[in-house]
């Protein structure tokens, strides 16, 4: 076993532990603290698929951005100070089951499939190759996306605000 | 033995598992939310582990990045929702969230 396995399966058990304590904890605090583990799993996990400008963005855009507008929805919308923090759970046990049976089509699916897998290649770096794409062959996408996230984030800021009546 | 697309493939499927259990499980708006997240995190690893096995260009990459940006407009739009489900019923609790009446 190689040094570069004991670091994947390293990044996986963080993943997949911190994933757990997302959803099985009953406090939204600690469920925002296994995210945020889980997020830097993601983002080492990525660094292992030679995807070095990915996992900068993961950290940059998930970490700093979208995981504290959760932790600011969560303080926002409960008293901290009051119990109110205890996220319940509903109809856990078939739940567990059904979703038992759709890990297990799953893992059915990528363990029968004969992937075309070729050779991992060398580690290069990714930001100009990806930065010189956006430009030329996906510049429609990237210029709808721009303007989709314009729009979205307009649209927030307007729903989010208080109603004068 | 080392690692192949088959152990990311089960990685991301495994994660998947827990966001979709996250998704039905929870009653609290906000953890609904990072169970999404969770599953586009999944989604990504599939993408990115393709794009280094399967396709050696870089157009799984890029459609990573196209889905980043799309959960983090889709986390700011359901945020401002949650606010205002809060606004209205003092509560995030989505069983208590049955009515389109104003």
């Amino acid at each position: 076993m190689s040094i570069f396995d004991i670091v994947f399966y390293a990044f996986a058990a963080l993943t997949v532990v911190s994933a757990a304590i997302l959803v099985f904890s009953r406090n939204v605090i600690y469920s925002a603290v296994g995210l945020l583990f889980t997020f830097f799993g993601v983002a080492g996990i990525y660094v292992l698929l030679a995807a070095d400008f990915l996992a900068v963005v993961q950290i940059l855009v998930y970490v700093g951005g979208i995981l504290i507008l959760l932790l600011f929805g969560v303080m926002l919308s409960q008293r901290v100070t009051s119990s109110e923090l205890g996220a319940g759970t509903l109809r856990m046990l078939p739940a567990l089951i059904v979703l038992s049976g759709v890990l297990a089509i799953l893992l059915r699916m990528v363990y029968k499939t004969s992937w075309s897998s070729l050779p991992a290649s060398d580690f290069n770096p990714t930001s100009a190759k990806i930065g010189t794409l956006l430009m030329t062959d996906f510049l429609i996408p990237f210029e709808i996306v721009s303007i989709l996230l314009l729009a979205a984030l307009i649209g927030a800021a307007f729903i989010a605000r208080k109603e004068r009546s | 033995m080392s690692i192949t697309l088959t152990h990311y493939l089960t990685l991301s499927a495994i994660l998947f598992s827990l966001g979709l259990l996250c998704v039905v499980t929870k009653k609290n708006a906000v953890t609904v939310l990072m169970g999404v997240e969770l599953i586009l995190n999944a989604a990504n690893i599939n993408f990115v582990a393709f794009a280094r096995f399967v396709d050696t260009n870089l157009d799984g990459q890029i459609f990573a990045v196209f889905v980043i940006v799309t959960a983090a407009a889709s986390a700011a739009v359901a945020l401002a929702i949650v606010l205002n489900l809060y606004e209205r019923l003092r509560s995030i609790d989505l069983d208590e969230a049955d009515s389109l009446a104003r």
